[in-house]
C-alpha cells in the first residue's frame, strides 16, 4: 500500500477500505420471473405482469436467457460456476416492493469468487476480488416529487433481472473504486449481459465505505446506496471517508448506516427510513425449486466468449507493439479495438495507435457524433497512415490533410493530389530553398557559425514555412546541418 | 425453542402487523405452540440426507425470453386503492 493512498487527519494517516456491490441489468428482453417487457422508458405501469405486481397465487419461472446471462459474466470474471444455487426471498415492506421480499440468492449464489484487473494510469494491473455474482429482483420506481402528500409508484422496472456483482474490500482509493466500476462496465459490454447504460440505470453501485489507521483493524463500514456515475462514486468516496475521520479524530464512533449521496451538494446523508429493515429474514423461496444445470453447459458458453478486454490488451502489446496504457484505452471500448484493429490491418501497430487515439478521438468528441456515424472510416484513416509511411506526406502535414478528410469527406490521397500537399523530397528543389533561406538571414547564419546552435530550430522553421510545409523534415535537418556548417 | 414476548413483538413490526400490547402474550403462546409442533420433527434421523428446498424429484422450471405478457395496465391497476394516471399512489414515502 502506497504513502500516497493515505489521508491525512489531525491524528495522523488514515486508510480508506472500499468495496462495491454493483446490479447490472441483464440485457433481456423479458423479466427475470415474468413475460413482461424490459425496454426502458415505457408509459408508467404498462410493462408490469401480475406477477411483478404480486398478485395473489401468481407464481415466478424463470427466465433461461439471464441464468445464462449470469454465468457468461461469471465467467468473465474468471469466476466459480456453482451448478447448484438456491433462490431465497429477502424480506422487507418499501411501496415499490410489491411482493414485500425480494427473490434473490443469499447463501447459494450462480456464481462464486472471481478476479477483475484494474489497468492503473502508470500502465500497471491491480487485482481486485470478486466474492460473487447472483441473479435476483429489481424492485419498482417511487417518485416522491410528483405531489406533496404521495408518492407514485410505476412497477416497469419491478422483477428486472439484475446481476449483483460483489467486490472484495480491496479498493483503498477513489480512483481505484473508478476504475473498477468501468473495467466491470467494460467487460459485460464485451460479454454483451448488460448495456452497461449507467444513465438509464442499468448499472449501479452500492459503495461500502470505511476509514482504518494504515494496518489497523478494519473500521465500521457504511453503505453509500444506488451512485450512478463513476464521478459520482468518486465524490461520495472522498466525502465519505473524510467524514468518518472527521467522526472519528472528534472521539465519535461510526454507525453501520445506509447512506445516500446527495449529487447536487456532493455530500452523503444517513437514510434513517432503512435504518431498522435490516432484518431481512433470508429463508429459500417455496415458489422455486433449485437452479441447477450441467458442467458441459458451462463448458458450452465458455467455448462462445468473445476475445475480452485482458487478452486483447495483452495481445495489442505483445502482437503490434503498443505500450500497456495505449493498448487499455484502445479496449476500454470494444468498438473502438475494432476500429483500430481495422486500421493498423497490415500497417505499422503503433502509428495506428497514434493516430486512433489522439487525433481520431480528438476529433471525433469534438464532432459529438458516434463512431459509426462520424466522416472518417477506418479505411479512411488507413489511408492517410500510409501515405505517411511511404513518405508522400510528412506527419506535420498529415494533421492537416486530416482536418480536410473531417471537412469535405474526401479520402486523404485526394485531398493531397488536389491541394498539392506532397511532400518534397528532391534534394535540390529543398537545397535551393534553404540557400534563399540562408541569404535573408545572413546575420542568424553567422550567429550561427559563431556556436549559437539553438538557431538550428530558426532555420527549419524557416525552411519549412517557405516550403509551405511539404518538405520532408528529415531530409530539411540533414541539409539545412550541412550547408549551415559552411 | 421459545418466543418471548419482545421476539413477538418484533416480529409483529417487522410484519407490519399492528399488535395490542395485551395480546403479546397470548400471541407468544400461540406461536410457541406452532414452534413446538414442527420440533415433532426433530425427531426424525436425516443424518444421511442431503439438505433438500423440496421432497418432490423436481427441476426448476425455465422459459424462454420472450414478451408474452405486461401491456394491460388497467389489469395491474384494478384493485389499486389509490391511482393517479397509471401510477399507484401511497402515502409519502419520505426519505
Amino acid at each position: 500500500m502506497a504513502e500516497k493512498d493515505y489521508i491525512q487527519g489531525a491524528t495522523g494517516a488514515w486508510e480508506i477500505v472500499i468495496g462495491m456491490e454493483v446490479h447490472a441489468q441483464v440485457s433481456s428482453k423479458s423479466k427475470l420471473f415474468s413475460g413482461a417487457d424490459t425496454t426502458f422508458g415505457a408509459e408508467p405501469n404498462h410493462q408490469v405482469s401480475l406477477v411483478d405486481a404480486a398478485m395473489p397465487g401468481m407464481l415466478p419461472v424463470i427466465n433461461a436467457y439471464c441464468v445464462e446471462q449470469a454465468v457468461r459474466t461469471g465467467l468473465g470474471l474468471k469466476a466459480q460456476i456453482n451448478l447448484h444455487s438456491v433462490f431465497d426471498r429477502k424480506n422487507y415492506f418499501y411501496a415499490d416492493l410489491p411482493q414485500g421480499y425480494q427473490i434473490s440468492q443469499y447463501l447459494q449464489p450462480i456464481v462464486g469468487k472471481g478476479v477483475l484487473l484494474l489497468d492503473m494510469p502508470d500502465g500497471s494491473t491491480r487485482e481486485i476480488g470478486i466474492t460473487r455474482l447472483h441473479l435476483e429482483q429489481d424492485a419498482g420506481k417511487s417518485l416522491h416529487d410528483q405531489s406533496p402528500r404521495e408518492s407514485f409508484i410505476d412497477l416497469n422496472r419491478s422483477g428486472v433481472a439484475l446481476m449483483e456483482i460483489v467486490s472484495e474490500p480491496d479498493m483503498r482509493n477513489s480512483e481505484e473504486a473508478g476504475l473498477y466500476l468501468k473495467k466491470l462496465r467494460t467487460i459485460v459490454r464485451y460479454l454483451g449481459t448488460c448495456d452497461g447504460n449507467m444513465d438509464e440505470g442499468s448499472m449501479r453501485a452500492d459503495v461500502n465505505v470505511s476509514v482504518r489507521k494504515p494496518g489497523g483493524p478494519l473500521g465500521t463500514r457504511c453503505e453509500i446506496k444506488n451512485v450512478n456515475s463513476v464521478r459520482f462514486v468518486q465524490q461520495a468516496i472522498e466525502y465519505e471517508a473524510r467524514r468518518q475521520i472527521e467522526v472519528l479524530e472528534d472521539g465519535g464512533k461510526i454507525d453501520q448506516e445506509t447512506r445516500l449521496f446527495d449529487t447536487g451538494k456532493g455530500v452523503t446523508r444517513s437514510m434513517r427510513s432503512k435504518e431498522e429493515a435490516h432484518d431481512y429474514r433470508y429463508f429459500p423461496d417455496p415458489d422455486l425449486m433449485p437452479l441447477e444445470f450441467e458442467q458441459s453447459w458451462v463448458d458450452g458458453i465458455k467455448a462462445t466468449l468473445p476475445e475480452l478486454p485482458d487478452e486483447k490488451k495483452a495481445r495489442f502489446i505483445e502482437k503490434l507493439g503498443l505500450s500497456p496504457y495505449d493498448a487499455s484505452v484502445l479496449v476500454a471500448e470494444k468498438e473502438s479495438a475494432d476500429f483500430y484493429e481495422k486500421v493498423a490491418k497490415g500497417r505499422d501497430g503503433k502509428l495506428a495507435a497514434n493516430w486512433v487515439i489522439g487525433d481520431y478521438f480528438g476529433l471525433l468528441n469534438k464532432s459529438g457524433q458516434s463512431m459509426e456515424d462520424f466522416v472518417i472510416t477506418a479505411e479512411k484513416l488507413g489511408g492517410l497512415i500510409d501515405l505517411i509511411a511511404d513518405n508522400t506526406i510528412s506527419t506535420r502535414l498529415a494533421k492537416d490533410v486530416f482536418a480536410l478528410m473531417v471537412e469535405t469527406g474526401k479520402d486523404a490521397a485526394t485531398i493531397v493530389e488536389e491541394k498539392g500537399m506532397r511532400q518534397v523530397t528532391d534534394t535540390g528543389a529543398i537545397e535551393k530553398v534553404i540557400d534563399e533561406v540562408m541569404a535573408a538571414n545572413p546575420d542568424k547564419v553567422a550567429e550561427y557559425r559563431s556556436g549559437k546552435d539553438k538557431l538550428f530550430g530558426f532555420f527549419v522553421g524557416q525552411t519549412m514555412k517557405a516550403s509551405g510545409g511539404k518538405a520532408n523534415p528529415n531530409a530539411v535537418n540533414e541539409l539545412l546541418k550541412k550547408k549551415l556548417a559552411g | 425453542m421459545s418466543l418471548d414476548r419482545a421476539a413477538v413483538a418484533k416480529i409483529a413490526k417487522l410484519a407490519r402487523l399492528k399488535t395490542d400490547p395485551d395480546r403479546l402474550e397470548a400471541m407468544a403462546s400461540e406461536l410457541n405452540r406452532i414452534l413446538s409442533f414442527v420440533e415433532e420433527l426433530q425427531a426424525v434421523n436425516t443424518d444421511n440426507v442431503a439438505p433438500m428446498t423440496s421432497v418432490q424429484p423436481m427441476k426448476l422450471r425455465q422459459r424462454e425470453d420472450v414478451v408474452t405478457d405486461g401491456g394491460n395496465p388497467e389489469a395491474v391497476l384494478k384493485n389499486a386503492p389509490q391511482r393517479q394516471g397509471d401510477f399507484y399512489t401511497v402515502p409519502k414515502v419520505v426519505e
